[in-house]
């Protein structure tokens, strides 16, 4: 597994290699690819945590497991194309990493992507607040 | 060339039938030569799982709001949003979106500022299209540039400022946000970011009519003995009464905008787009909390 920096940087190089409209269309195979709840939250969403800041609805749990990794879950609707995609491309880049290395991510990351001018800077807050959650989910659950 | 109305009986009932096509009549006319097919959703990815064949996109974020003042496009840039679009002055536009029309109504509302002669709203919007099994696609609509002229936006006549919601005490003004904001306990919507004001509650004297009050089901617009029973039986709006209309930034109040002006026949309609997220931070405007309307303010 590629270290989390250059899970990182390899997809800022992807969206940044293309034109305006194909980030878009990047995004939206994010958003088609995002993996499916496991039963055992597809069941129950209320351990799911919300992320206010998103436009629409979206919810994820973050398990840490025995190796300190840590597994992203994510649910939002087929209607809400941008947040699954914000979370997909978070679930590509931090899925499986070390939870001290997604802590490190830089707040800063989804500004990176080459997004502002396709997706505009408030449905980005979106995808910082997502990270902010993952991390904090993180933190409690290292503490 | 101008495009035929859709003669839907529905609609000769509104003040403006024009303004309205059914999904059955987009379906048989969508490739007429002079009429352009636009989508306008809240999400910008929305129009690339699926589209209307032929249709562009329009966004409000991207396209239709100035990347830095707080305020809609120039002329120039509209103009240029225009010809990226293939559309021209004589252009019959059709507007579609999501959630019963909310966007779709915005862009109307902003192609309005720019006195786009022909613009309608598909009733029903994306929902009901696809609802009927109506044919999307994910292919990319070619569109060949067009001409469009420089049109100065003209925001006097249907747009309201904040001095002008001030200076129109004593004439209705309608809150379209939810029962929750309406009364100050939460100054955004509920299941939406809060885009940021300090205070709750709403403008003095506004009467509460939550937006999708006037869609029914599939987001096709209510009839207009319907309509008329909520604005002018319920809330006591009249023939010629100036109105304007708010709600947290102005896109769901451009829907009832569209109610009133074109279904109802209002002629002195304005949106305040500025609406909460401006009102709820402004120093010193009168604020009312609660679900009455509350009095004029004393000057």
């Amino acid at each position: 597994m590629s270290s989390t920096k250059e899970s990182i940087d390899s997809l800022v190089a992807d969206f940044n290699s293309l034109e305006v409209r194909d980030r878009l269309l990047l995004l939206l195979e994010f958003s088609d690819n995002l993996p499916e709840l496991p039963a055992r939250y597809a069941e129950h969403p209320d351990l799911l945590e919300r992320v206010e800041e998103c436009q629409s609805p979206v919810y994820l749990f973050v398990e840490v497991d025995a190796e300190k990794r840590a597994q992203l879950f994510f649910s939002a609707p087929a209607e809400a194309p941008t947040t699954r995609g914000f979370a997909g491309v978070l679930h590509e880049a931090l899925n499986g990493h070390l939870v001290e290395d997604v802590l490190a991510v830089d707040e800063d990351f989804p500004n990176l992507l080459g997004l502002t001018v396709a997706v505009s800077p408030l449905r980005l807050a979106g995808m910082r607040a997502i990270l902010r959650r993952i991390k904090r989910q993180i933190s409690e659950k290292t503490a | 060339m101008s495009v035929a109305n859709d003669p839907s009986a529905k609609f000769a009932e509104y003040a403006h039938p024009e303004v309205l096509v059914s999904t059955k009549w987009l379906a048989e006319n969508k490739d007429l030569p002079g009429l352009v097919v636009v989508e306008s959703d809240e999400d910008v990815l929305l129009y690339e799982t699926g589209h209307i064949p032929g249709s562009v996109k329009i966004d409000w974020h991207t396209d239709l709001n100035d990347p830095v003042t707080r305020d809609y496009v120039d002329g120039k840039a509209f103009a240029e949003l225009m010809s990226r679009s293939g559309i021209t002055r004589d252009t019959t536009v059709v507007i579609y979106g999501d959630k019963s029309n909310w966007w779709a109504s915005y862009a109307l509302w902003v192609f309005k500022l720019f006195g786009h002669p022909d613009v309608r709203l598909l009733d029903g919007g994306r929902d009901s299209w696809i609802a009927e099994g109506r044919e999307i696609t994910r292919d990319q609509t070619e569109v060949i540039a067009s001409e469009y002229p420089v049109v100065a936006r003209e925001d006097s006549k249907i747009r309201a400022f904040r001095d002008d919601v001030l200076k129109h005490f004593g004439h209705p003004l309608i809150d379209v946000r939810s029962a929750v904001e309406y009364s100050g306990e939460r100054t955004h919507m509920p299941d939406y970011p809060d885009e940021g004001a300090l205070r709750g509650g709403h403008i003095p004297t506004a009467k509460s009519v939550p937006w999708a009050r006037a869609a029914g089901a599939n987001g096709v617009f209510k009839t207009r003995a319907e309509l008329a029973a909520i604005y002018f039986d319920e809330i006591g709006l009249k023939e010629g009464d100036d109105v304007i209309a708010y709600c947290r930034i102005g896109e769901r109040s451009s829907h009832t905008w569209f109610v009133l002006n074109y279904l109802l026949g209002l002629p002195g309609v304005r949106n305040y787009d500025g609406s909460w997220t401006e009102w709820g931070s402004l120093v010193g405007v009168p604020i009312v909390k609660g679900s009455e309307p509350g009095l004029l303010p004393v000057r």
